[in-house]
């Protein structure tokens, strides 16, 4: 059996939980068991699991589960697997992923792989691949033992639709009540977070000051992407911590990065390097970037931001 | 105050990865290595703050051989008061977490820090690894922690914002950047370092649960293709025919 949690925000799928249970229908699949999706708390869209390949959904709406707790949910996501027999238990490798990843392995004894990027290969042991050292290397694990722990990289793999929905049955568990008293959640609304963001435009000191960013932030528009930057930006207050991707920052993998007047510093490709198109403008020919980039632009960016954003909206006009 | 701060041994940031003995182990040669950077600028750090504030000491753990001894000073010299090394290669997180939440147990602890993650295995277990071993509340990337008596407010990265929870100590906490600043020792803290105590303990038996059994540097195979400064529309054409991103 292999267990899947389905995390739910405001009742919803993100497309990251999607990820996720395509990914245990394919770790189900190798291992020719069913694929059981754990959704905590209240939505109405439980059965939609189904259609991306979960056998059974689980749903439980303790209210000790209420607020996120790592203690909490390492709770229930065990006494669930051990309800099931799951052998394979698969979290997305987010800020819950994260909290929790350790916390189950040490409460199961189980072998654990966190920020896996590919599927299982089981012709020779259990392996998986995941990125090490920020990004410059990649380790294939092998797991031996009885229950395995995977948490996913976001975007590592598509949400994939092959089947219908399920009826929900619902789970009754004992949790204690959360140590930990959730206060209050801040997000920015409207964009997607960078761990789960497919597009990213990330600018860096080339961009001279904290002012001229609307040439970018009109880029991030025109495309749908998610704005970025580098540590110095960051540092210097040009733009908010939480854009700093680079190895002490984000760490990323968008289908498409954009890096202008980004130098391409080694500890920032690390955090990048994962993305599957980079482009990269820099006035600077010699800019280390451009050795790991797919397209480079040599040029200023606040003359060749604005052509690319005016081209950018002839596209959209022609394609609409 | 009692707080224990964990720390691991990592490649130096700008190092260069390289595999040896037919890709299955990371090659040392020529790489220098330093304290974990999210282990050192803001678990030590604010771990040192808490304590010049409330009173109480700081105290380093880090499992790993004798070799490690350079990394663990550099922490005493910043200023914990003493360090424990666990005398064992530090082969996997849940052997690490067992090692440290076995030291841990009879200590009373107040708060337990590690870092957010590890800059060689970017695993982020260990922390929660030891919470669950010792059956205490859990913070991961806490960006901010403030103390009032027993009670901890705390600000934790989530997807695209910030979560503030509270809860009462013991509790195990990671820390990301925004926690503190670096400190870089001075000469007074390097010499002090020399005399503060350095305990070498013996590991407890436990098993690893995986292992790794090849690497692979991550193929630079990018061929970059150079676009016209002056013809923005080629750009947007290739993303869109040719890699199909847009």
């Amino acid at each position: 059996m292999v267990l899947v949690l389905a995390e739910q925000n405001a009742g919803k799928f993100k497309k990251a939980t999607l990820e996720v249970v395509t990914y245990g229908r394919k770790v189900a699949d190798l291992l020719s068991c069913e694929c059981t999706a754990l959704v905590i708390g209240e939505t109405d869209a439980a059965a939609t699991l189904g259609q991306y390949g979960a056998n059974k959904v689980l749903t439980t709406a303790d209210a000790a589960l209420e607020n996120f707790d790592s203690q909490t949910y390492t709770s229930a996501l065990g006494q669930v697997a051990e309800k099931v027999g799951a052998k394979v238990i698969i979290i997305g490798h987010n800020s819950t992923g994260k909290s929790i990843v350790g916390r189950l392995a040490a409460r199961m004894d189980a072998g654990v792989i966190s920020g896996a990027k590919s599927i299982p290969s089981v012709s020779n042991g259990f392996v998986v691949e995941k990125n090490v050292f920020s990004g410059k290397g990649i380790a294939s694990f092998t797991l031996d033992t009885e229950v395995k722990i995977i948490s996913v990289m976001g975007n590592s793999i598509q949400p994939e639709i092959i089947g219908s929905d399920v009826s929900p049955e619902s789970v009754s568990l004992q949790i204690e009540d959360s140590k930990v008293t959730v206060k209050e959640r801040k997000t920015v609304s409207g964009t997607v977070p960078l761990p789960e963001a497919e597009l990213v435009v990330s600018a860096g000191r080339g961009m001279g000051g904290p002012d001229k960013w609307g040439i970018i932030e009109e880029l991030a528009e025109n495309i749908g992407a998610t704005t970025a930057c580098s540590r110095p930006v960051a540092d210097t207050g040009w733009r908010p911590h939480h854009e700093h991707v680079g190895q002490t920052g984000v760490a990323i993998r968008p289908n498409l990065y954009f890096a202008i007047g980004i130098s391409g510093a080694i500890q920032h490709l690390a955090g990048v390097s994962s993305s599957k198109v980079i482009v990269v403008i820099n006035k600077d020919p010699e800019a280390p970037f451009f050795k790991n980039a797919d397209y480079g632009i040599v040029g200023d960016l606040f003359d060749v931001v604005p052509r690319l954003n005016a081209a950018l909206k002839e596209f959209k006009a022609n394609n609409n | 105050m009692k707080i224990l701060v964990c720390v691991s041994k990592t490649p130096e940031t700008t190092a260069n990865i390289n595999f040896v003995n037919n890709n299955t182990e990371f090659d040392t040669n020529g790489v220098s290595f330093i304290m974990n950077p999210y282990d050192e600028w803001y678990a030590l750090v604010r771990a040192l703050e808490i304590t010049e504030a409330n009173g109480g000491d700081v105290t380093l753990i880090n499992v790993g051989p004798a070799a490690n001894d350079a990394v663990i000073k550099k922490g005493l010299a910043i200023g914990a008061k003493e360090a424990v090394r666990i005398d064992a290669e530090p082969t996997s997180a849940l052997f690490v977490a067992k090692q440290i939440a076995a030291y841990a147990k009879s200590q009373n602890f107040d708060i337990i820090f590690t870092g957010k993650e590890s800059i060689d295995y970017n695993g982020s277990l260990v922390g929660g690894m030891i919470a669950e071993l010792l059956s205490l509340p859990y913070i991961s990337y806490a960006t901010t922690l403030e103390l009032n008596g027993n009670a901890a407010t705390l600000n934790r990265d989530i997807e695209g914002g910030t979560e503030v929870v509270e809860v009462q100590t013991p509790f195990v906490v990671s820390a990301a950047k925004g926690m503190a600043e670096q400190r870089i020792p001075n000469m007074r803290g390097i010499m002090m370092a020399k005399k503060k105590p350095l305990a070498v303990v013996a590991a407890e038996a436990a098993d690893d649960k995986e292992k790794v059994t090849e690497y692979k540097v991550v193929p630079k195979d990018r061929s970059i293709k150079m676009i016209d400064p002056e013809n923005m529309k080629e750009l947007v054409r290739m993303l869109h025919e040719e890699s199909k991103v847009i």
